[in-house]
């Protein structure tokens, strides 16, 4: 019996989110009395491999496939069953962002095993197999059983805080048989937004919507959002008017994120916005009415006008900034 | 090229949430149900428009619920499509409803299978994927675009950090989201005519499930939002630092 983690890089080089899963599996595989197994697909060096031990990686399996350097469902389904049939995995672990979601359903369809996605908890092993999760787009938890011999997890990051220890895991090669039909996917072009953090990461996030009046306007959210290290977001209705890219809405029907700060900057506060946004743990809304139901969802609340609030604020982070060099 | 899209009945986004039972049932009381948005706006409006552009020769769909999901479908059918399936059972594992889709199409040789990003209430985004493993077809999850000549689709995807563009051959399973296409509001003739279109009942297959809902709980409220000046800035870094430690 083990525990195994998908544990997925970015050009070679492993994120702060995966520390964190591969911790989180570590602590499931103590808790259940046996060990981690983590599985790395693609280019990535043994350095960087042997890093994950730092996070209780103990042993980690791996594909150096150079067709697996992009997220293909059907062919990382094949990797994870594969290293899970070996090990004898009786929980597989990937993390609930875009490629884990692509890839956990396929792989417990295929070994029938019961799937939580986006845990928040450990799984409660006193109650049978139990994980809790937000439902209802945040406005609820649900606690769900897994029954089945197998477990599926996709662990939400930014849930538990991650602690770097000591050790080095070890590197073990892994051959899976592809066949043609397992890369039918072919990948034709990649856009990469650049330098900016990308914000389903982001521990900060600066956030404006209709009351900014225009995209002439954000330049006070860019300066506020450079000082702060933070990436930028939107309203629906801001996107909509292509006063910013489709990629920075959030809410319902955008992207979710649950960064530590969310300052949302002339932003109603719509059910369907906070839908998105509603996990973040401190939020800081800025409204000129002080009757906007953001406030009550907000930690922080400033009542005025955004052009004079945002410029100040940014300020204040510098003169802070600079106090704590 | 025929299509079936996915519909999720959800309750409405505004929806007050509360349970019963000593929280161990989501009361849908005084709920009103609609078609999951990514379900409505992307998957099945995309597929209508492959089909006015004369790429896919029939659009279905089709419900995992009981009869209470039926003005649901009927309202789906008002936007468009031909003929819809209710699958006669209703499950929150996942696993079920997936398999009771795959059950269903699995005789039905369907090229391109849409359903939404994900449900929005119980939030799993896993439906699609277990249906393609089920159906051995390939999976491409967050697209926000779809396009099919001779038998390939080009799919544009989220990926970690961007956007991805794919080619894969049919058949296949693919997740919608927003940038796909445009939301429609059905117009009277299509309300008339979705009226007489078929909605087949189908009874369900005997699928166990694989994990179920124990019980709910509601976050704790905000203990109530702490005003600060807006001339005092200084304030609020300093509370951000020291009392909300998140910088
Ligand atoms: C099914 C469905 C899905 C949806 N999905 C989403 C979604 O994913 N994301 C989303 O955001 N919305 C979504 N919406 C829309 C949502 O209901 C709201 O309409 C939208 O969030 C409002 O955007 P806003 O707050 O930017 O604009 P408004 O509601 O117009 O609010 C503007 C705010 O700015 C304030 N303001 C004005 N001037 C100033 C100033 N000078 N300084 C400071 N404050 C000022 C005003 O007091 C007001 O509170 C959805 C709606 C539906 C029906
Ligand atoms: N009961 C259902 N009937 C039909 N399709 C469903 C059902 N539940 C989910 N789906 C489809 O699967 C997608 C993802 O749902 P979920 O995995 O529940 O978040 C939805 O957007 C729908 O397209």
């Amino acid at each position: 019996m083990s525990v195994i983690v998908l544990a997925e890089h970015t050009q070679g080089t492993f994120k702060k989110k995966v520390f964190e899963a591969v911790q989180y599996g570590a602590a499931v595989a103590q808790s259940m009395g046996t060990t981690v197994s983590v599985l790395a697909l693609g280019t990535v060096s043994d350095a960087e491999i042997q890093g994950l031990g730092q996070y209780g990686a103990q042993k980690v399996l791996h594909v150096a496939d150079a067709r697996l350097d992009n997220v293909n469902s059907r062919a990382y389904t094949k990797a994870l069953v594969t290293a899970a049939q070996k090990e004898n995995a009786k929980v597989i672990i990937a993390l609930h962002d875009v490629s884990g979601k692509a890839v956990a359903p396929r792989v417990a369809a295929s070994l029938k095993a019961g799937l939580v996605a986006g845990a928040i908890s450990y799984p409660d092993l006193s109650k049978g197999f139990v994980v809790k999760k937000t439902v209802f787009a945040g406005k609820a938890y649900a606690y769900v059983n897994i029954s089945s011999e197998i477990k599926v997890i996709t662990y939400m990051s930014n849930t538990f805080p991650v602690k770097k220890g000591e050790g080095s895991a070890s590197v073990e090669k892994l051959d899976v048989v592809f066949g043609d039909k397992d890369f039918a996917i072919q990948v034709k072009e990649v856009n990469k937004v650049t330098g900016a953090v990308p914000l389903s990461e982001a521990e900060l996030v600066v956030s404006g919507g209709r009351g900014m009046k225009g995209p002439e306007n954000w330049g006070i959210l860019e300066d506020l959002a450079k000082t702060l290290g933070a990436a930028l977001a939107c309203s629906r209705p801001v996107a909509d008017s292509h006063w910013r890219p489709h990629h920075e809405h959030v809410g319902q029907t955008g992207g979710t994120i649950r960064p530590n700060l969310y300052i949302a900057v002339g932003i109603s506060g719509a059910i369907q916005h906070l839908a998105g946004v509603n996990g973040s743990k401190t939020i800081v809304v800025i409204n000129k009415d002080p009757e906007a139901p953001f406030f009550k969802a907000a930690d922080y609340g400033v009542i005025g006008d955004a052009m004079e609030v945002v410029p100040r604020l940014t300020e204040a982070v510098k003169k802070f900034k600079e106090a704590h060099q | 090229m025929k299509i079936l899209v996915c519909i999720s009945p959800v309750p409405d986004t505004t929806t007050k949430i509360a349970f019963s039972d000593n929280n161990t049932h989501f009361n849908t009381q005084g709920v009103t149900f609609i078609i999951n948005p990514y379900d409505e706006w992307y998957a099945l409006v995309r597929a209508l428009e492959l089909k006015e552009a004369g790429v896919a020769t029939a659009v279905n769909l089709v419900t995992v619920g009981k009869a209470d999901a039926e003005p649901i479908i009927r309202k789906a059918l008002a936007l468009g499509g031909e003929e819809a399936i209710r699958i006669d059972t209703e499950s929150n594992d996942p696993y079920v409803v997936a398999a009771q889709i795959a059950e269903y199409a699995k005789s039905q040789a369907y090229d391109l299978v849409l359903c939404g990003k994900e449900s929005i209430d119980y939030n799993n985004g896993v439906v699609g994927g277990m249906l393609a493993e089920m159906l051995d077809m390939n999976y491409i999850a967050f697209a926000s675009g779809l396009d099919v000549a001779n038998g390939v689709a080009t799919v544009k995807r989220e990926i970690e950090g961007g956007e991805e563009t794919d080619s894969c051959p049919l058949p296949l399973v693919v997740s919608c989201q927003k940038g796909m296409s445009e939301a429609r509001i059905p117009n009277m003739r299509g309300i008339m005519a979705a009226r007489t279109k078929p909605l087949k009942v189908v009874p369900a297959a005997d699928i166990q499930p694989l994990s179920n809902i124990v019980s709910y709980d509601l976050p704790p409220a905000k203990t109530g939002v702490k005003l600060i000046a807006p001339e005092n800035m200084d304030e609020l870094v300093n509370l951000l630092h020291t009392e909300a430690k998140v910088i």
